[in-house]
């Protein structure tokens, strides 16, 4: 069934759009990323133009992360004061990140430096994820089956001032390493168009010491605020969310986001770590090749500025 | 004004405007709803003559031209191992759709002067003018490429039916994808290459419906629509939790 989009402008096939929502929905809902990452590119694939494709995945981001987020919220996986936290930090990191993504598309190449993020922090974050998890594995297996909780070491982290006690995450440590996380994570979420649940869920892990079963509600905790304010921005200066596809997407996604949840509850950590690591892995590769080989079509086509 | 106009010749007695011709269109505006899958278009016609029909084959061409816009026009090139978008054409104006339907072959329906004055073929239909890059032939002829293939741009030689010089007809197929506009619409009629009558019409196309309401509240009130965005978006999250709750007890 063919359904025109009245802000994007091109026809699609409802279904396809639909499949897409669920496919990523699962994901989304399994490993707490927003799955901005896989759909963004997808939706440039089927020929939605890239600004729409942006904006509109941003909206619905919001929708299958606050669905996920009740599921979590039903079994206290939710930091929400490590959430706030972050959420500040990524707040300005986003508006900071608007500011530099139209310094970059002033100079040109914004498309190149974006497709660059993707392939270095796919690559390290996946990379980093997939040897860590495979060594868990590994320790699980030779110990015999449960992994005693690893302590985390005192370091330079512990070291810093203003402490606060997360008592959901079982911490207590300063509020300036997840500020700087959260800042750094919106500023790249701006640039990328996305989530950046694929950077925040592996930061919150290693760098934070999150307990994983809490890392994921936290992380769409804190998405839903920053896609959403990404939502209002493009609405109000772009004119490019597309409610109709926004909607098509989202009907698939909030019941991924719902089936994935529960999926993620069976799996053990480490198999949900490797898991994303694979995944993140994959895109990485599909890009990195995209920008190595010969293009079939050497030409593209875009929006003119007039003169 | 049509009969105004062949008065008016005929009162003149121009030799070159002794056949004129008279068109007529399946539908001259095309609604784009939610489920648009494209459309069809029948342009149909007659050649009108006073007097007996000269020398020369007469030839139909017909054009179907949706609103233009600048396009940019990016070429890839390998830089330290990577394909770049390195060398840029800005376009001036390339109409969105276009679609030259005739009766034969185009070198034979038509001359290249009598082309460059009337723009009929898709190259000259593209405004591109003081091209920096040395190559630009090659940007303009990528920007048809892509277009043909996503049949946005159409040539259909021999796509008109001429009946006893008289009768002619062609359908033009319209892709899903249109962008909204009036659609100029003319049929040239040529004898021996020359361009004897020009008749234009426009057809507009216009979102209608739940299309229109949409893109006029994005546009006119975009915080709302951005709000009215999450709020949908809040909404659906929260059913499909509670629907899938429900389920479970």
């Amino acid at each position: 069934m063919q359904i025109y989009l009245p802000i994007a402008e091109v026809s699609v096939n409802a279904f396809l759009l639909l499949g897409l929502g669920g496919l990523v929905g699962i994901l989304s809902g399994m490993f707490g990323v927003g799955g901005g990452f896989l759909m963004t590119p997808l939706l440039f694939f089927i020929g939605i133009p890239p600004a729409v494709a942006v904006a509109t995945e941003a909206n619905q981001i919001v929708a299958s992360s606050f669905s996920g987020v009740l599921a979590h919220f039903k079994r206290k996986t939710v930091d929400l004061k490590m959430g706030g936290v972050l959420l500040i930090g990524g707040l300005v990191g986003a508006a900071i990140g608007v500011q530099v993504f139209a310094a970059l598309t002033a100079i040109g190449q914004v498309d190149l430096l974006v497709r660059l993020c993707y392939v270095v922090f796919l690559g390290i974050i996946g990379g980093l994820m997939f040897i860590e998890s495979l060594n868990a594995i590994r320790r699980a297996r030779s110990a015999g089956g449960v992994v005693p909780p690893k302590r985390r070491q005192r370091g330079w982290i512990d070291a810093l001032p203003f402490k606060m006690r997360f008592r959901t995450s079982g911490l207590y440590i300063s509020v300036i390493p997840p500020l700087i996380v959260g800042l750094f994570v919106g500023v790249l979420a701006a640039i990328m168009g996305v989530g950046g649940g694929f950077i925040m869920v592996p930061a919150m892990i290693y760098l934070l010491g999150m307990p994983t079963k809490v890392v994921v509600g936290t992380s769409l905790f804190q998405i839903i605020f920053v896609t959403g304010f990404a939502t209002l921005m493009h609405a109000t200066t772009n004119f490019t969310v597309d409610m109709v596809l926004a909607v098509l997407l989202l009907v698939g996604g909030v019941v991924g986001a719902q089936i994935g949840a529960r999926i993620g509850t069976r799996l053990k950590a480490e198999q949900l770590r490797i898991l994303l690591a694979i995944m993140v892995l994959a895109v990485c590769g599909k890009l990195a090749f995209d920008l190595l080989v010969m293009p079939s079509e050497l030409y593209s086509l875009g929006a003119g500025a007039g003169h | 004004m049509r009969a105004l106009l062949i008065a008016a010749t005929l009162f003149l007695g121009l030799p070159a405007m002794a056949e004129t011709v008279v068109v007529g269109l399946s539908r001259d505006a095309i609604n784009i709803t939610a489920n648009f899958e494209g459309s069809e278009i029948l342009i149909f016609g007659a050649v009108s003559r006073d007097a007996p029909a000269p020398e020369g084959d007469l030839e139909v061409i017909i054009t179907v031209e949706g609103p233009s816009l600048p396009v940019a026009v990016r070429r890839k090139d390998r830089r330290f191992g990577i394909w770049v978008n390195t060398d840029v054409v800005e376009v001036d104006a390339a109409p969105s759709f276009y679609a030259v339907a005739t009766t034969a072959a185009f070198d034979e329906v038509i001359t290249q002067t009598e082309d460059l004055r009337h723009q009929v073929s898709i190259p000259n239909a593209i405004r591109a003018v003081g091209i920096g890059v040395e190559d630009g032939e090659s940007f303009t002829s990528a920007l048809i490429r892509i277009r043909e293939r996503g049949d946005l741009y159409q040539t259909i030689e021999g796509g008109v039916t001429l009946r006893n010089e008289t009768l002619f007809d062609t359908s033009i197929q319209l892709p899903a994808n249109l962008v909204e506009g009036d659609y100029r619409t003319r049929i040239f009629l040529t004898r021996g290459g020359n361009v004897i009558d020009v008749h234009e019409q426009d057809i507009a196309v216009r979102k209608v419906g739940l299309e229109r309401f949409i893109y006029n509240l994005a546009h006119d009130r975009p915080l709302v629509y951005g709000i009215l965005s999450l709020v949908i978006a809040i909404a659906a999250g929260w059913l499909a939790s509670a629907v899938f709750r429900y389920i479970r007890t």
